[in-house]
């Protein structure tokens, strides 16, 4: 260990291996079994269940729940995934807070809902860990349906299609599958190449092929996909990021969160991985929570995070932004960035105090300065090379409830369509039910 | 602090709660231990006759039952009675009643049926200076193979039998044990009051198979790829063991028989329920052998505080005192009418007492937007059953309806006390006129 938090600068090695790697295990470690029992045993098997009607994918949790109190967490699997073939993500990286947890009737009751995101986990870890695909490819149709886009959209459309015996040939623009799972979530959500290893269970299903390093615009063409394929599903994220707009932008040690998350994922020794001692991250989305947490377990002395409206717009979980507290990340609201400054062998931000004014929000005149070594910028992403002919609709490619878009034959959902939250648990609902409509539009079989 | 002194035929302790003949007062050790911890008294785990004592399994003796967090609910045994030397048990137990006065020591006692077995071991236990003897006529495992335990306390005449020897030769008080493995317990306990029993005790363990063993397709305990039935106790039995109790305190010709209760007493209200449906004193097992003796230092102020809040000076106030509300179906008010209440505060939303009602009884709730569940009077019986449904205690309750009231169920109005036997639907009744 070369370095210490206090070091100035941007550099590498602040915290020995060992305290990185606690660092980056796993936040909730997989319960054990009666560690389980326990919680299942605190479901109601409530009627007409509000978990299951606050899941975008509608898993049957009751159930699942149940399958778990009589030791048999294989069916509660198979019930979970049938819904939600990223079950295994989604169980450790959905907000379940605000969604199955969020509206569980113990939380109403008692301010302690029944865990059932940990419950999932345990679940659905008992075949992926094992490696046991619960699925069967149903008898090969002869139809082709390329997919763009390996992330959770993708992976859940190509794996309904291909249950259907359709063939699906996956364009992915990263070197990996998984999209965000792999390269865009924080490392102690997705701890030991969970992420891959889903790819990898999820595609024993057969009749799915990955083609990595193939960008739609770039190695292919939506005219070529659409003439070689039945159908087309769009799930290519978004690519672009939104920019300050202010001086110093694009100085040295600035860079998108995005960017940061992405490469701390994919770096095999986090000892070797920059950081400043003072990092300030702007935004107030979970990329900055994650940026800031990550900057924190990394060994950055002072981490801000700084968001231009109050805490109640962002779209942070409260859960999210106690966490980010909790490890130590100093959350200031109400500024925005005007100047990005260098000072000395560092960076200095300038920010100005906001209020909502008649016309919007507005500064009040007064500012600050934080120093920084390194600034984290994670103001939003963008719809990035997509086809000119597809109609748009607030930025996202306009789809309707099927998933289809204004061109025939082509289907989109995941965070580049329009609709849900940018979560991993809307993207996999959007691709499941296109792959259906795909399914009926290729077979003329409804449902 | 409330008098808890215990007096139960005779036999005097400083509380009600004695430890029930089982593998805790199995030896001086345990039942020295039990005392300290503070238990009234103790019943010796079973003496046979002189001789080659019996022989338990090395295998698995317990199995088991479970709640959430694994509580244990209900355990089954088939261990035998005690596997010491005889002379061994009779000197600890002179031994622990010389150094523990003020405790009770009663012996439990199980030989076969014949006159001599049984003159025999009083004359030996009564030399111990214990304060009396339990007859063990309940055990429904092993030796009831024997020809004793529940096989002599399946068979009334044998129970007056044998309770008639020891009586003649022994000055000691005489308790009987009974099993609940019969189809009416009011016989048994006749029996044994027709023998000059001076009390019964009640219930001994229940026949039962735990589990089943799905890999090896063998009943729990399993010994060596087999299994047998064992006796049931603990909290799932305390049901089974209040109607016993009741039973014997309302009927006419067992009425005044003290009772000694036992069955899945675990905590002060259970001890409570016991004596106010007739039990003079309660016997403990299960409980102690989950949690350890310090259970009863809970038993003690509970019952304590609990009496004081009621004003209650000494136990004798609580025993029966329920006795008189348990009566029989047919002298129930059926023009007392209630209906269910939803406080939509307590309400969290889960829905059950719908799905109960819907699914399984009267079709009497409402499912409202936004997750409000309303009753629906026109329907609800007042069968309670959203009640006991119902996570949230005091969420659901049952609310009388006042006489001169139109029930919107019947379109009846609500009269006064009616019960069944005059009812004009009973062809009794009718018969009767």
């Amino acid at each position: 260990m070369t370095h210490t938090s206090q070091t100035d600068g941007l550099v590498a090695g602040r915290l020995d291996s060992a305290t990185l790697e606690a660092h980056f295990d796993d936040l909730y470690p997989l319960l054990d079994d009666h560690e389980a029992r326990v919680a299942a045993d605190r479901c109601y098997f409530c009627h007409d269940a509000p978990c299951v009607t606050a899941c975008p994918t509608a898993i049957d949790i009751p159930l699942f729940i149940r399958q778990i109190q009589t030791g048999t967490p294989e069916a509660a699997a198979r019930t979970i995934l049938a819904q939600n073939i990223l079950g295994g993500m989604c169980a450790r990286v959905c907000p379940t807070e605000t969604l199955c947890e969020g509206s569980c009737v113990r939380e109403k009751a008692e301010g302690n809902p029944v865990e059932i995101g940990r419950l999932q986990r345990y679940a659905t870890d008992q075949l992926l860990l094992a490696n046991e695909h619960p699925f069967t490819r149903a008898a090969p149709t002869g139809k082709s349906v390329a997919v763009v886009g390996a992330g959770p959209a993708g992976l859940a459309c190509a794996h309904r299609l291909a249950m259907l015996g359709h063939d699906v040939v996956i364009h992915e623009a990263r070197e990996k599958a998984g999209g965000l799972n792999e390269y865009g979530i924080a490392a102690y959500k997705a701890a030991n190449g969970v992420a891959q290893a889903e790819v990898d269970w999820l595609l024993q299903i057969g009749g799915i092929k990955v083609v990595t390093g193939s960008a739609l615009g770039r190695e292919v063409t939506l005219e070529e996909l659409r003439s070689d394929h039945c159908a087309v599903f769009l799930g290519m994220g978004l690519a672009g990021v939104n920019g300050l707009g202010i001086p110093g932008d694009d100085l040295p040690g600035v860079r998108d969160a995005v960017d940061f998350i992405a490469e701390l994922r994919q770096c095999r020794d986090l000892s070797s991985l920059p950081v400043g001692r003072r990092v300030v991250v702007i935004g107030g989305g979970m990329t900055a929570v994650d940026a800031a947490v990550q900057s924190r377990l990394l060994g950055a002395e002072h981490v801000h995070m700084v968001y231009r409206r109050g805490r109640e717009a962002m779209s942070a979980s409260g859960y999210e932004l106690d966490h980010a507290a909790t490890e130590g990340v100093t959350i200031l609201t109400d500024a925005m960035p005007v100047a990005i400054r260098q000072s000395g062998a560092a960076l200095e931000v300038e920010f100005a105090y906001t209020r909502q004014g008649a016309k919007g929000l507005e500064r009040t005149g007064e500012t600050f300065v934080l120093p920084a070594d390194q600034v984290l910028k994670a103001i939003g992403q963008t719809l990035a090379g997509q086809p000119d002919r597809l109609a748009l609709n607030g930025g996202k490619i306009a789809i309707d409830s099927a998933g289809r878009t204004s061109l025939d034959g082509v289907w989109a959902g995941g965070d580049c369509a329009l609709g849900g939250e940018d979560l991993t648990v809307t993207a996999v609902a959007q691709g499941r039910d296109a792959a259906m409509d795909i399914h009926a539009f290729m077979t003329g079989v409804v449902g | 602090m409330a008098n808890l002194t215990s007096n139960f035929i005779g036999i005097k302790s400083p509380n009600p709660f004695w430890l029930a003949s089982a593998p805790p007062t199995d030896k001086e050790y345990n039942v020295v231990r039990a005392y300290k911890a503070g238990w009234g008294g103790v019943v010796w785990k079973t003496l046979g006759s002189e001789g080659p004592p019996v022989v338990n399994v090395s295998g698995p003796r317990y199995g088991a039952i479970w709640g959430a967090d694994r509580r244990l609910l209900g355990l089954n045994n088939i261990e035998l009675i005690t596997d010491r030397p005889l002379q061994v048990n009779l000197d600890e137990i002179k031994k622990v009643k010389r150094e523990w006065k003020d405790r009770a020591l009663v012996v439990s006692l199980m030989v076969p049926c014949d006159e001599e077995s049984w003159k025999d071991i009083l004359k030996r236990v009564e030399d111990t200076d214990a304060d009396g003897v339990e007859l063990n006529f309940g055990c429904p495992h092993g030796m009831a193979e024997r020809g004793m335990g529940s096989a002599v306390g399946q068979v009334p005449e044998y129970i007056e039998m044998v309770t008639r020897w020891v009586k003649k030769h022994s000055r000691m008080p005489c308790i009987v044990k009974l099993t609940p493995n019969i189809t009416d317990i009011r016989r048994p306990a006749e029996a044994a009051k027709r023998g000059g029993a001076d009390a019964v005790s009640l219930i001994n363990t229940i026949n039962s198979i735990t589990s089943v063993n799905m890999d090896d397709f063998c009943p729990e305990p399993m010994i060596d790829g087999k299994g047998t039935h064992g006796g049931y106790c603990g909290p799932a039995v305390k049901p089974i063991a209040l109607n016993m109790v009741a039973e014997i305190a309302r009927s006419a010709e067992t009425r005044g028989i003290p009772i000694s209760g036992i069955g899945g007493v675990t905590t002060w209200r259970d001890a409570a329920e016991f004596m106010a449906l007739g039990a003079g004193n309660v016997q403990v097992c299960t409980a102690a052998m989950t949690y350890g003796f310090g259970i009863v230092k809970e038993m003690i102020s509970g019952l304590s505080l609990w009496m004081d809040r009621k004003g209650f000076t000494s136990v004798d106030q609580v025993v029966g005192r329920a006795v008189p509300n348990v009566t029989d179906w047919q002298y129930l008010n059926l023009n007392h009418v209630t209906k269910a209440r939803i406080d939509p505060e307590a309400c969290i939303g889960c829905g059950r007492c719908y799905a109960a009602c819907e699914d399984t009884s009267h079709q009497a709730i409402w499912q409202k937007p936004d997750r409000v569940f309303e009753v629906n009077d026109a329907e609800c019986v007042a069968c309670n059953l959203c009640v006991n449904v119902c996570p949230v205690e005091g969420c659901i309750t049952m609310e009388t309806m006042p006489k001169g009231a139109v029930d919107p169920r019947t379109g009846r109005e609500v009269g006064d006390y009616a019960n069944w036997t005059t009812h004009p639907n009973n062809p009794m009744a009718r018969a009767a006129e």
